[in-house]
């Protein structure tokens, strides 16, 4: 069983582990270079991308999670976590920094405020997903190795380039495992 | 959908500036006042909703979620400030209470609300009136956690024993808490809230926030702690640090260093007792 962490700097980190245990992983929380070095793959919550970041700088992580996940270390992240992985960010606070990997242009806050959150159906790889936005990026453009997976009325809301996942919304909120699972069995080779 | 927010800090801000010190520091809200509760305290009078155009000034100087508080009961403060667009509304036992019986009906609005809570039944009652989120009140802007302690510990105290009770005792249990039987059985099934819980006043130091998280709280609010502080930048920062590695001393230790004056604390024993906001609320 592949054994995979989530970033637990800031975030809805339980909700994952307990996601990446419902899709056949053993999940740790991970928050030092030596724990996230030890995990066959790395999940990136939801949470305040600006925090994520600025806690990554303090604890000099940036520079140790861009050579893993550079080096091929499958990352999956969701909302905050798919700025995270970002490799060009529109509308972040000044300065911040992405990890980046996934040949994207992200837009912050691109659904709106709290009071502009929603969920609803989107379509994933052809089949309906109930997926919950909050305070949601979106992807405004992909480079030719990312393979659109989910899209909103029009909008890009998931994204995979190799071993590479992101959402813009929160699959670790609602029962439906099959983003986990695709991540578990990214993790395993086997897809 | 405050599950966001979970592992974070949200700081009390009176200012833009102090917004953007706070944003910096890396919190993952603010929450718009016109006085922190410290000032509140000093100054005395009735304690209302912010003035619309502040609150517009902080949310237009930051990018992460702004909170603002309603006074307790007023569902017409509260529609104010929905309508301005604040992310989240904090109905809040720092402001003078409108309502001597009654709370906001949560239910009502869109956007989410924080409630603050001493107990398991305070708590079950404002999720039960449509909170997405409960913190402790602690005795806010005192800089003395001793209250909030005292409310994590009784939270998770009778979270616990609810656990631990056969299903026939349940009924009893609802009763004695004042609170829903649906509530009380999901507390029961789950070991926690069914949502977020955060601690809040009187936490003035990283050490501070480092306790509250390893008594169970999933996150921190920081009101007066950090803007009466002697350097409100290098605190916030360092309060933020502490609550994400709060079970590692090594790092606390080293984030509670060179942090200039701490706020000065009040003694509760010292307050008359109209003078306590956490007993606040129905």
């Amino acid at each position: 069983m592949p054994v995979i962490g989530v970033l637990a700097l800031q975030g809805d980190v339980r909700e994952h582990l307990r996601a990446l245990g419902g899709a056949g992983a053993r999940a740790v929380p991970v928050r030092r270079p030596a724990e996230i070095e030890a995990v066959d793959g790395l999940v990136i919550p939801g949470g305040e991308s600006t925090t994520l970041w600025r806690l990554a700088m303090a604890f000099d992580l940036l520079e140790p999670l861009r050579k893993l996940i550079g080096g091929g270390m499958p990352a999956f992240g969701s909302c905050a976590g798919m700025i995270m992985l970002a490799d060009r960010l529109v509308d972040g606070v000044r300065g911040q920094q992405t990890l980046g990997g996934i040949d994207m242009t992200v837009r912050r806050n691109a659904f709106g405020r709290q009071v502009d959150s929603f969920e609803r159906n989107i379509e994933l790889s052809g089949e309906p997903f109930h997926a919950v936005f909050i305070r949601a990026p979106w992807v405004e453009q992909v480079g030719p190795d990312v393979s659109v997976l989910g899209t909103d009325a029009g909008r890009i809301v998931a994204v995979r380039q190799g071993v590479l996942l992101a959402t813009a919304f929160h699959p670790e909120l609602t029962p439906d495992r099959r983003i986990h699972e695709l991540f578990v069995s990214m993790v395993k080779g086997t897809s | 959908m405050a599950e966001m927010l979970k592992g974070g800090v949200i700081m009390d801000v009176v200012t833009p500036e102090q917004a953007k010190i706070a944003e910096d520091a890396g919190a993952v809200a603010v929450m718009a006042l016109e006085r922190v509760p410290a000032d509140i305290r000093v100054q005395g009078g009735v304690a209302r909703m912010s003035d619309p155009d502040m609150i517009d000034g902080i949310m237009d100087a930051v990018s992460i979620p702004v909170m603002a508080k309603c006074r307790i009961g007023h569902f017409a403060e509260a529609q104010v400030l929905q309508a301005i667009g604040v992310d989240y509304i904090d109905e809040s036992e720092v402001l003078t209470p409108a309502d001597e019986a009654h709370h906001v009906d949560k239910w009502k609005f869109t956007v989410p609300f924080v409630c603050g809570a001493t107990n398991l039944g305070e708590a079950l009652r404002r999720i039960s009136e449509g909170a997405a989120m409960i913190r402790s009140k602690g005795e806010a802007g005192t800089g003395n956690v001793v209250e909030a302690t005292r409310h994590m510990r009784r939270i998770r105290g009778e979270i616990r024993r609810l656990s631990a009770l056969p299903p026939d005792e349940l009924y009893a249990a609802a009763k004695e808490l004042q609170a829903p039987y649906d509530l009380v059985a999901d507390v029961a099934r789950d070991g926690k809230l069914p949502v977020v819980l955060f601690t809040a006043g009187g936490i003035a130091t990283p050490a501070d926030a480092a306790m509250m998280m390893q008594l169970g709280a999933e996150g921190v609010f920081v009101g007066s702690g950090i803007f009466k502080s002697g350097d409100p930048a290098t605190r916030a920062a360092a309060i933020v640090k502490a609550t994400t590695f709060h079970d590692d001393p090594d790092v606390i230790a080293k984030v509670s260093r060179a942090l200039g004056e701490p706020m000065v604390g009040i003694n509760l024993d010292t307050l008359p007792p109209d003078q306590h906001y956490a007993g606040r609320g129905w």
